[in-house]
C-alpha cells in the first residue's frame, strides 16, 4: 500500500496552523442578533409567572422567548440514529425546570452585553419543587421528574427511571454459587465535562432563497437538520447545515444543544442570529458524562478462568435523558465483550436527578464499564495470587470467539450476532509489559514517603453502532486527475477528513494532494449519521473506499472505451491497452468532458455495518503516592493498542496521546461538585483543572500489528479506546504502591491518607 | 477613547469602549486566529504577543495597549512562506483539532525571544496557559522542541 499506513500531512492542516478563518466564528454576519439564555437558578421549580415587559422594553431588545412561545413538543437532544432510542422528554422551553442551569427564557438582542442586560429584566416567579440529587433515593422518591403526559420513551416516570435494561445468558446464579471464587466490588466514576476549547457556538441566517442556513459547531449535521425541522415544524428542506472546522467535540457536540434557539430567532425575525456558550454555561449547561455506581461480581473456577460476570448499573442521568439507554447499553456491551464467561447478566438503570445533563463523553459509558471491571480483576489477581497480566491472558475473548452480548443487547434493541475476527489485545498487553518495567517495578518493596506502583488495565471499544451507523460518500472526477470527496463524515478535529482522503487516494492510485475534501454540509453532501461511536474510519472510510472503487472501474470502463480495448487495465494513473497503446488518467477525464464518450466520471456508495469490530488497548500507570499528603502523580503511562491496520500512524498516536489526559483528569484533577440546592461549584478552568503541558507523565504510544477483516484495509477505530483503560491502571497502581483500593473517582488524596492509617500502612 | 498602536507591523487607531477587551477588538477586526476559548484567562486560546510577551487578550482592556505593539499568528506567515513553528507543528502532527494551535504558536515564539536555553521543561512552562484537549501536548512540544532548539543553536530569530 502506498498511502495507507503513511503520516500523511492533514488536508487542513496548513489552514489551521496559520490561522484562517475556518471555525463557525470566523465569519461575518451583517445585522446579527446576539442571543443569551436564562438558566435556572433553581434545581427544580414550577414556574408561576414569567414576566419579559421589561426585557422586552430595553433598547436593542428584538425579542424575547419563554415557554408560552411555543407549543408542548416533547424531543431529544440526542444527536442518534432515527427513531431515536432515548425518551423524548424535553422542550425547547418549558414551564417547569429541572435543573440549576435549565434553560428559562431566551433573548436575541443586537449587542451581547445588550442581551445580557435583558437576561437580568426579566421576572421570574418560581414554585420550588423537592429535590433529588441521589440516584437511588430518586427510584423509591416519591417525587417525579417526568410525569408529564406526552412525553414518550421514559421507562418509569413514576419512579424517575429514564432508562432500564436487563439481559442474562446463562445462569448467574447458580454460575456463581458453584464457582470456586467470587469476587464483588461497587465503584462510581463522576460528572466530567468534554471540555472541547471551542465552545459550543451556532450561527443562523436565510439565504437569498429564505432557506434556513445553520452553521454550527456539531459532529451530527444531519441529526441537527432533522432536529430542527421537527422542533421549528419546518420542512428538512428548507435547512442547510453547514460544519465548519470544529475546535473539538469528545461527544459534547453530539448534541443540538443550541441550535433549535438560533434557529427560533431567525426564523422569528428573519435576521441572523448567534449563540455561543460561555466557559461557565459549558461546564453546568451543555452537557456531561453520566455519573455511574456499577456492582461487579466476578465468579472464577480453580484454574482463575471466569464462570460469571455479573453487573449492576446506576446511573445519573441528570434532568432528562438524552443517552440515557444507550450509555448504559455501551456500559454493558462493553463490560461483557472482554472477558469470556458462560454466565453473564447485566442489570441497569438510567435515572433522572436534579443535575446538569448527562450526555455523550469520548468512551460513551465504556469508561464507567473499565473503572469498576478492571479494578475488580485486579482484586481477584491478587487475592488468587495470579499476576494480574496473566488472568487476563487466561480470560480474554480470542479470534473466532462469539461474543454473546453483542446479539441480545443493541442499541435501544435487540443487537446483532457478533464473532471476533481480530484481537490483538494478548499483544499489547506482552509489549506493554517489557515497555512499561513491569517486572522490575512489581518486585521492588516500597518504603519511604513516595511509594510507587505500577498497575495494568485493559479495555475494548466498538467501530460504529451495527446495523445504524451509515455513511455515504460520493467522488467526482477532474480534468489534471484530482478528485472531489464529498462525505457526510464530520470531522471535529480528529482528521478523519484526512484518513477519508487516504483511503480514496489508495484505491485510485493518486497522491492525498489530488483528493479535494469538503465534508458535513447537508446541502452539498451525502448523508452520514455523523462522528460518533468511533465510527467514521470504519464506516464512512468503507463507504470512501467502494464510492473510490465505483469511480475506478468508470475510469476504466471510459478508457476501454477511448483505447477501444476491452482488455485494457489500469495501471498506476493510465489505463493500458497491452498493444503498446495507453491512456493517462488526465486525458480519459478530459476526453470524456470535451470529446469523446462524453459524461462525468464519479462514483458514490454508502455503507452499513453489522460488525463493529472491538478496537482493544492495554494501558500500564507507574505512579507515585506521597503518603505524606495522599497526593498521587503518574510519571508514566505506557499504551498500546489494537486499532487494526493503522491508516496514518501520526494521526492515530495523536488521538491516544488526546485521550490519556482525559482520562487521567476524570481519574486525578477534574472534580464537578454541587452543593446541597444542586448548584454546581467548579465554573471555570481554574477550578476544573484540565490537563496542562506541565501536568502531562511520559507517555509511550504503540501500536499492535493487526489487521480487521471487515474493514477498510483492515482498520478498525481508534478514537474512543485511549480513554477507557488509564483510570483503572492508575488505581491498580496506587494499590501496587500503598496498598490502597479507590474505588470512586476521582482519586482524592484524603481518601488514600485515610485508607493508609486504617491499614497501618503509615 | 481613541488609541494608537502598532498591529502586525501596521499602524491603526481604534475607538475603544471602557472595560472592552484586546479580544473583542481583535475579532471584530476578523483577526480570525485569536479565539475565544473561555473570558477568564485561563485557556490561552487568545493568547497574542504585546512587545513580544505571550498575554491572554481577553484579560487586556484596550485603553492599556495604547502605543504598545502587538501581533498575532496572521503577520507570522505570508502567502508563500510559513514561520518556522508553523512547519513544524505541521511537521510533527502537533495540529488537531487545531483551536488552540495559534495560541500555542504564540506563547512558543515569545519563549524564543526571550532568549533563555530552550530545553523540554521551558517549552512545557511556556504552554501551561494553553489548554489542549486533542493531543496531550505530545506532539506540540516535539514541534517546539525542534524549532527552538534550531534557532537557539543558529542564533537566528525564527
Amino acid at each position: 500500500m502506498k498511502v495507507i499506513g503513511q503520516d500523511t500531512q492533514r488536508v487542513d492542516g496548513e489552514a489551521l496552523v496559520r490561522g484562517n478563518a475556518v471555525f463557525a466564528d470566523d465569519i461575518k454576519l451583517n445585522n446579527v442578533l446576539h442571543v443569551k439564555i436564562l438558566h435556572s437558578p433553581v434545581a427544580h421549580a414550577k414556574i408561576l409567572s414569567i414576566d419579559v415587559s421589561r426585557a422586552q422594553a430595553l433598547e436593542g431588545v428584538e425579542a424575547v422567548f419563554t415557554h408560552k412561545d411555543f407549543k408542548t413538543h416533547y424531543y431529544t437532544t440526542a444527536g442518534q440514529g432515527y427513531p431515536e432510542p432515548g425518551p423524548r422528554d424535553m422542550r425547547i422551553l418549558d414551564s417547569t425546570v429541572r435543573f440549576v442551569g435549565d434553560r428559562v427564557a431566551f433573548v436575541a438582542a443586537e449587542t451581547l452585553e445588550i442581551a445580557e442586560e435583558a437576561l437580568g429584566l426579566i421576572e421570574v416567579e418560581y414554585d420550588e419543587l423537592p429535590t433529588i440529587f441521589d440516584v437511588e433515593e430518586a427510584m423509591t422518591s416519591n417525587i417525579s421528574l417526568h410525569s408529564e403526559s406526552g412525553k414518550s420513551g421514559i421507562h418509569d416516570a413514576a419512579h424517575n427511571v429514564a432508562a432500564h435494561l436487563d439481559a442474562e445468558i446463562g445462569d448467574i446464579i447458580k454460575t456463581l454459587e458453584s464457582s470456586k471464587f467470587v469476587f464483588e466490588g461497587t465503584y462510581s466514576t463522576p460528572f466530567v465535562q468534554m471540555a472541547s476549547i471551542e465552545p459550543h457556538i451556532s450561527l443562523t441566517w436565510l439565504d437569498e432563497n429564505n432557506r434556513l442556513v445553520i452553521r454550527t459547531s456539531t459532529q451530527v449535521p444531519f441529526h441537527v437538520r432533522r432536529i430542527v425541522a421537527e422542533v421549528m415544524d419546518i420542512p428538512v428542506s428548507k435547512i442547510r447545515v453547514i460544519k465548519p472546522r470544529i475546535g473539538g467535540g469528545f461527544g459534547g457536540k453530539q448534541e443540538i444543544l443550541n441550535e433549535e434557539l438560533v434557529a427560533a430567532v431567525t426564523l422569528k425575525t428573519g435576521r441572523p442570529a448567534r449563540i455561543e456558550y460561555t466557559r461557565t454555561e459549558e461546564l453546568f449547561a451543555a452537557r456531561l458524562r453520566h455519573p455511574e455506581l456499577v456492582t461487579f461480581r466476578l465468579g472464577f473456577d480453580k484454574n482463575q478462568i471466569l464462570t460469571a460476570i455479573d453487573l449492576n448499573i446506576l446511573e445519573n442521568c441528570g434532568a432528562y435523558g438524552p443517552h440515557a439507554l444507550t450509555v448504559m447499553s455501551v456500559t454493558a456491551q462493553k463490560a461483557l465483550s472482554m472477558y469470556k464467561a458462560p454466565s453473564i447478566r447485566v442489570n441497569g438503570d438510567g435515572v433522572y436527578t436534579n443535575l446538569p445533563i448527562g450526555g455523550a463523553y469520548r468512551g460513551y459509558g465504556a469508561p464507567q464499564a473499565f473503572f469498576p471491571l478492571e479494578s475488580l480483576m485486579d482484586e481477584a489477581a491478587n487475592a488468587m495470587n495470579i499476576d494480574p497480566i496473566e488472568l487476563r491472558l487466561k480470560n480474554i475473548f480470542k479470534v473466532g470467539d462469539d461474543i454473546p452480548i453483542a446479539k441480545i443487547l443493541g442499541e435501544g434493541r435487540e443487537g446483532f450476532p457478533m464473532v471476533l475476527y481480530s484481537t490483538e489485545v494478548a499483544a499489547c498487553l506482552k509489549q506493554g509489559r517489557e515497555l512499561s518495567g513491569w517486572e522490575q517495578l512489581r518486585s521492588e518493596k516500597q518504603i519511604g514517603r513516595y511509594r510507587r506502583g505500577v498497575g495494568v488495565a485493559v479495555a475494548g471499544q466498538g467501530s460504529g453502532i451495527p446495523g445504524i451507523d451509515m455513511g455515504a460518500a460520493f467522488i467526482k472526477m477532474n480534468e489534471d486527475a484530482s478528485f472531489n470527496l464529498q462525505v457526510g463524515a464530520t470531522d471535529l478535529g480528529t482528521g478523519s477528513d484526512t484518513a477519508l482522503a487516504q483511503i480514496a487516494a489508495e484505491v485510485l492510485g493518486v497522491s492525498v494532494d489530488k483528493i479535494i475534501v469538503y465534508s458535513s454540509d447537508t446541502d452539498m453532501t451525502p448523508f452520514d449519521t455523523g462522528a460518533y461511536a468511533s465510527s467514521t474510519t470504519y464506516i464512512s472510510g468503507s463507504a470512501v473506499k467502494k464510492a473510490a472503487e465505483n469511480c475506478k472501474a468508470m475510469i476504466l470502463e471510459q478508457g476501454r472505451l477511448l483505447l477501444d480495448n476491452d482488455k485494457a487495465e489500469i495501471e498506476g494513473t493510465f489505463v493500458v491497452g497491452g498493444d503498446g497503446k495507453q491512456i493517462s488518467f488526465e486525458d480519459i477525464c478530459t476526453k470524456s468532458f470535451y470529446t469523446d464518450e462524453q459524461k462525468q466520471i464519479m462514483g458514490t456508495a454508502s455503507h452499513m455495518s453489522y460488525d463493529s469490530p472491538p478496537p482493544f488497548n492495554a494501558t500500564f500507570a507507574e505512579v507515585e503516592v506521597d503518603t505524606l499528603t495522599g497526593t498521587v502523580r503518574v510519571i508514566k503511562i505506557v499504551s498500546v493498542t489494537d486499532a487494526g491496520q493503522i491508516i496514518n500512524p501520526r494521526m492515530a498516536e495523536g488521538q491516544i496521546e488526546g485521550g490519556i489526559p482525559q482520562a487521567l483528569g476524570m481519574t486525578l484533577s477534574e472534580f464537578m461538585p454541587f452543593d446541597d440546592k444542586g448548584r454546581p461549584i467548579n465554573l471555570d478552568f481554574n477550578s476544573y483543572h484540565i490537563y496542562t503541558a506541565r501536568d502531562m507523565p511520559e507517555l509511550v504510544v504503540r501500536f499492535a500489528d493487526s489487521h480487521e477483516p471487515t474493514g477498510p484495509y483492515g482498520a478498525k477505530a481508534v478514537a474512543e479506546i485511549p480513554i477507557n483503560a488509564p483510570a483503572p491502571a492508575v488505581t491498580n497502581a496506587v494499590y501496587n504502591a500503598v496498598g490502597v483500593r479507590i474505588k470512586h473517582l476521582p482519586i482524592r488524596p484524603e481518601v488514600i491518607l485515610g485508607a493508609m492509617s486504617k491499614n497501618g500502612a503509615n | 477613547m481613541t488609541i494608537q498602536f502598532e498591529l502586525n507591523g501596521h499602524l491603526v487607531q481604534a475607538n475603544s469602549l471602557p472595560g472592552s477587551t484586546l479580544l473583542e477588538y481583535l475579532r471584530s477586526d476578523e483577526i480570525h486566529s485569536v479565539k475565544h476559548g473561555c473570558d477568564h484567562g485561563e485557556c490561552g486560546a487568545c493568547t497574542v504577543l504585546l512587545d513580544s510577551r505571550s498575554v491572554n487578550a481577553c484579560l487586556i482592556l484596550m485603553h492599556t495597549v495604547n502605543g504598545r505593539k502587538i501581533e498575532t499568528l496572521e503577520s507570522f506567515s505570508t502567502h508563500e512562506e510559513l514561520h518556522p513553528l508553523q512547519k513544524d507543528f505541521l511537521h510533527e502532527g502537533a495540529v488537531q483539532c487545531g483551536f488552540c494551535t495559534p495560541g500555542m504558536i504564540l506563547s512558543l515564539e515569545a519563549l524564543d525571544r526571550e532568549g533563555s536555553e530552550i530545553k523540554e521543561t521551558n517549552v512545557r512552562d511556556a504552554l501551561n496557559g494553553n489548554l489542549c484537549r486533542c493531543t496531550g501536548y505530545v506532539k506540540p512540544v516535539k514541534a517546539a522542541l525542534a524549532t527552538l532548539q534550531k534557532s537557539s543553536s543558529t542564533g537566528g530569530d525564527s
